[in-house]
């Protein structure tokens, strides 16, 4: 009877064991197919067109949309996308797109397509933001401010439907950064289906509440500062390529017989071959959960509440790189951190003084201390992330000796007094720009130059610095896409003083020219030659000093496989797998 | 009885009217226009704010503005949220059952653990065991609650990974809303891993009804402690002991129901503490109650949200309070008939 009692004791406590492990087992199964990321603000809109401000693009992007090109993460070259392959014409003025074929848009509970991605959902997409008579325009404000900054609308001179799944841009002007700007997170392709049932509805707003796109997952709900839900994409086409290259190999067929036919066309047909992208995954959700404060992602990060947490503080750093199931992966990010001079007012429109100004402060300190060690000292307004980087470019270093000898020699008196603008927010390129301020600060004393710290509200900042109050100031530049034109063009040309991104005021006729030399061919050896001389001659001419490159950080926990920072703008979710 | 009814009903009705005054006046109060801060609403021109300030009376005298602003807030119609422009209406709805849950559970578990600990230290009073639980609420009571959750926090989320530190179910799960109450919203739904869902909304549940439940507890141990010493000085008491009846028939015959009476009223004030208390809990556990809604109200400076969150939290408080005033006049009949309803 003893021996009764402890068998079936036995018995229970293995089905009870068995239980468990199966609900484990359950457990698993069921939180493998969602992804948390906590992201640390509301997306302004759900298409990224409208806004330029990362948190937007972040949320919809990569996420919902696909672009007509990509940039590959790793060489940051452009690869193809929803269109399998491009030529450009000889004289650099038409491109035309051969658009993948079978690509579905998202089905959800608000509209059902009828039809494939086709040539009309390109046209649509570009002519929204490129034409103020466009029935679209001006739905949801009508400004589109990257394409705005960069004057794409202005240089596009058409968009010509050639055949359903072949579309032509013609430009005014020669611009060989024109595909990496199709790139770029804010040329997404919307669904022009969508658009004209929106429209014949009476409702055309919707079309950036309720989205629909071509890409990995799709919108399910939102609610303002607690969550988006995302669904899986059954139908995302970049699936189907993993089974084989049937349409591909056809589109590239087309171009080939074209090219031979019409001599004028360079033969610069890319193949997808490096799509990277295999969606096969499990996961069925993608969640932002809307975490403003970066305390709590990191301890929601730590319980496994989330699964990706979006921007790290840099003190937070060595926590995540203390433990074991967290990844904290950092990339060469796409910025720039510099001093810049107002080189419009004396003494420092005297490349002398900027020089001794420059030859004062030691890089090294400044990047140890404002970004513990978060980022590269920087050579040149190019970070290593982008293609046209040199290596072996000049650099200033320290030396008060020198600096006294050259501001001697430039009659600024002991004494002199000069101001530092230090920029009143956070940005990945400047984590504090005050403190850095006070460091430069000590370094000018010791030069015997007496330096004031001038600071303002963000919006009273800029707009002050536009009408160039300051003397010398410490701010930054994020690229949207990698191409080196998106640097030197708006941080120095002449052009940017109006527009307000040339902080240093500087005008620089020869600088103007190599930029617009370099533009006009599409051999990238060529160009970066050029940009090597542009380099050279903003090392001789100083007009700001380039002083550190910062790391992207993202924070993820292990279970997550495939996760890539995308240098060149927003996360991306597709393609990643949880196993926990 | 309906006499005192009809009173109790008179007090709730008054006290309410008082705060849609209050509510209605704070319009006037916040900075900004009148007619924003009222509605909700921001009219894009001269015309609209013509027909809007006409809607809202707004062009007459105060007290008809008033009549009409308490029309409305009967029929529900509480004006918008200016961060996110949703009816108010929808954002308390969502907001408050989840207040009510963290409380109503917080409760339970004062109820549950409390009563019984106060009537152990009470009648073994003087003892050891009771010193140790007499000190032990005694440190608990006195704890600042947000310092305790954050405590609870530290230890059972980020050292031993024990529980989820934010929300009410983790965002996976999409459980349809019909109570308002996520563990009876979970039981009712027919999603696939229910089960799942149920346990997964139990650890969430389960720290913060802690945190606020753990000081409840200790307090109510101490009021039901000390009436169960006050009643056992009773001269009934000794009379019962002198006709040789069991301690456990003098405990269940004439301790337990007397030592409760005097526990009711001073219930009702702690129905104020703990939703203090839990809205404060709240915030630190990013639970989405109507705390943490008026914080963000307050931060954004949504000063629609703020009038109403202020209306719906105070009715909420004064309609329970009265309600176990009344609650306690009912079953005590030793209380006096014709005793004026007061809160």
């Amino acid at each position: 009877m003893y021996m009764g009692v402890v068998k079936r004791l036995t018995v229970a406590l293995c089905t009870a064991l068995l239980i468990v492990s199966c609900a484990k087992q359950n457990k698993k199964a069921f939180y493998n197919t969602g992804i948390i990321y906590c992201s640390e603000s509301n997306p302004v809109t759900f298409n990224p067109q409208l806004d330029t401000s990362s948190t937007t693009s972040d949320a919809t992007s990569h996420q919902l949309y696909d672009r007509l090109l990509d940039f590959d993460p790793d060489s940051g070259r452009i690869v193809p996308s929803l269109a399998s392959s491009w030529l450009v014409t000889n004289d650099g003025l038409t491109y035309a797109f051969q658009l993948r074929r079978d690509v579905k848009f998202h089905q959800t509970h608000y509209f059902t397509p009828t039809r494939n991605f086709n040539a009309d959902d390109v046209i649509f997409s570009i002519n929204r933001w490129r034409l103020p008579s466009h029935p679209y325009h001006s739905v949801s404000g009508g400004r589109y401010p990257y394409f705005e900054s960069l004057g794409l609308a202005q240089n596009i001179a058409s968009v010509e439907r050639v055949n359903g799944y072949r579309v032509e841009i013609t430009l005014h002007r020669r611009d060989s950064s024109f595909l990496a700007n199709l790139a770029t997170d804010f040329a997404v392709i919307l669904s022009q289906e969508y658009a004209t049932t929106l429209f014949e509805a009476g409702s055309p707003s919707k079309i950036d509440i309720l989205p629909v796109g071509t890409g990995p997952f799709k919108f399910e709900s939102y609610r303002k500062d607690r969550f988006i839900k995302y669904l899986r994409h059954e139908d995302y086409w970049r699936k189907s390529e993993l089974r084989g290259d049937d349409n591909v190999a056809s589109s590239a067929e087309d171009f080939d017989n074209r090219s031979n036919v019409d001599a004028n066309w360079q033969d610069n047909v890319q193949l997808n071959g490096n799509i990277s992208n295999d969606d096969v995954t499990n996961v069925q959700q993608l969640i932002f959960d809307i975490t403003p404060r970066s305390s709590l992602r990191l301890a929601k990060l730590m319980t496994g509440e989330c699964d990706a947490t979006a921007f790290p503080a840099q003190t937070e750093l060595e926590v995540i790189r203390a433990r074991n199931d967290l990844t904290l992966a950092e990339k060469p990010g796409l910025n720039i951190g510099f001093w810049a001079f107002n080189t419009q007012r004396p003494p420092f429109d005297n490349p002398d003084v900027r020089r001794a100004l420059a030859a004062a402060i030691d890089k090294n300190t400044l990047l140890e201390a404002v970004y513990f060690d978060s980022a590269t000292r920087a050579k040149t307004l190019l970070p290593a992330a982008s293609w046209a980087f040199q290596n072996d470019a000049d650099d200033t270093a320290y030396n008060p000796v020198l600096a006294r000898q050259l501001l001697a020699n430039a009659g600024v008196k002991e004494g002199f007094s000069m101001t530092i603008w230090a920029m009143p927010v956070e940005r990945a390129y400047n984590p504090n720009a005050t403190k850095m301020a006070e460091l430069i600060q000590r370094y000018l004393q010791d030069v015997g130059i007496e330096a004031t710290i001038v600071s303002y509200d963000w919006a009273t900042f800029r707009r002050h610095l536009q009408d160039g109050l300051h003397d010398s100031v410490l701010i930054g530049w994020s690229a949207d896409n990698g191409d080196p034109d998106n640097f030197y063009r708006p941080l120095l040309s002449c052009g940017a003083i109006p527009s307000g991104t040339n902080r240093a005021m500087w005008c620089d006729e020869d600088y103007d020219r190599l930029l617009n030399e370099a533009l006009k061919t599409d051999d990238i050896d060529e160009r970066t030659a050029i940009y090597h001389q542009v380099n050279r001659l903003l090392y001789e001419r100083l007009p700001l000093v380039p002083i550190a490159h910062a790391y992207r950080y993202q924070a993820y926990r292990e279970e997550l496989n495939g996760v890539v920072i995308n240098p060149f703008g927003g996360v991306r979710f597709g393609g990643v797998e949880k196993t926990l | 009885m309906i006499q005192i009814l009809t009173r109790y009903c008179t007090l709730l009705v008054l006290t309410l009217l008082v705060l849609a005054v209050m509510s209605f006046s704070l319009a006037y109060l916040f900075p900004g226009d009148t007619l924003e801060n009222l509605t909700g609403l921001v009219p894009e021109n001269e015309a609209q704010r013509e027909a809007l300030e006409r809607q809202f009376k707004l062009d007459s005298s105060v007290v008809l503005q008033f009549f009409y602003y308490l029309g409305n807030l009967l029929v529900g119609d509480w004006g918008y949220s200016f961060t996110s422009g949703l009816p108010l209406l929808e954002e308390v709805g969502i907001a408050l059952p989840a207040t009510i849950e963290l409380a109503t559970y917080a409760m339970l578990m004062a109820l549950f653990v409390g009563i019984p600990l106060g009537y152990y230290a009470g009648i073994r009073c003087y003892s050891t065991t009771d010193h140790i639980l007499n000190s032990a609420s005694m440190t608990t009571y006195s704890f600042p609650v947000f310092w305790f959750a954050l405590l609870l926090i530290l230890v059972f989320s980020l050292q031993l990974d024990a529980a989820p530190l934010s929300g009410r179910i983790s965002l996976l799960y999409d459980v349809p809303r019909v109570t308002g109450f996520i563990l009876v919203d979970v039981l009712l739904s027919d999603l696939d891993n229910k089960s799942l869902a149920f346990k997964d909304a139990l650890s969430h549940i389960a720290l913060p009804t802690f945190a606020i439940g753990a000081i409840t507890t200790a307090s109510l141990i101490r009021i039901t402690r000390r009436s169960v010493i006050d009643v056992k000085h009773r001269p009934y008491i000794a009379a019962a002991v002198s006709r040789g009846l069991s301690s456990w028939q003098i405990f269940t015959r004439h301790i337990l129901r007397n030592a409760l009476l005097p526990i009711l009223p001073l219930m009702a004030i702690q129905i104020t503490t703990l939703i203090t208390n839990a809205m404060i809990v709240e915030t630190l556990f990013s639970w989405p109650g109507i705390g943490n809604w008026l914080i963000q109200a307050i931060y954004q400076r949504d000063y629609p949200a703020l009038r109403i969150g202020m209306m719906a939290v105070s009715t909420l408080v004064i309609t329970l309070t009265i309600l176990v005033d009344l609650f306690n006049r009912i079953i005590d009949p030793s209380r006096e008939k014709y005793e004026h309803a007061a809160v």
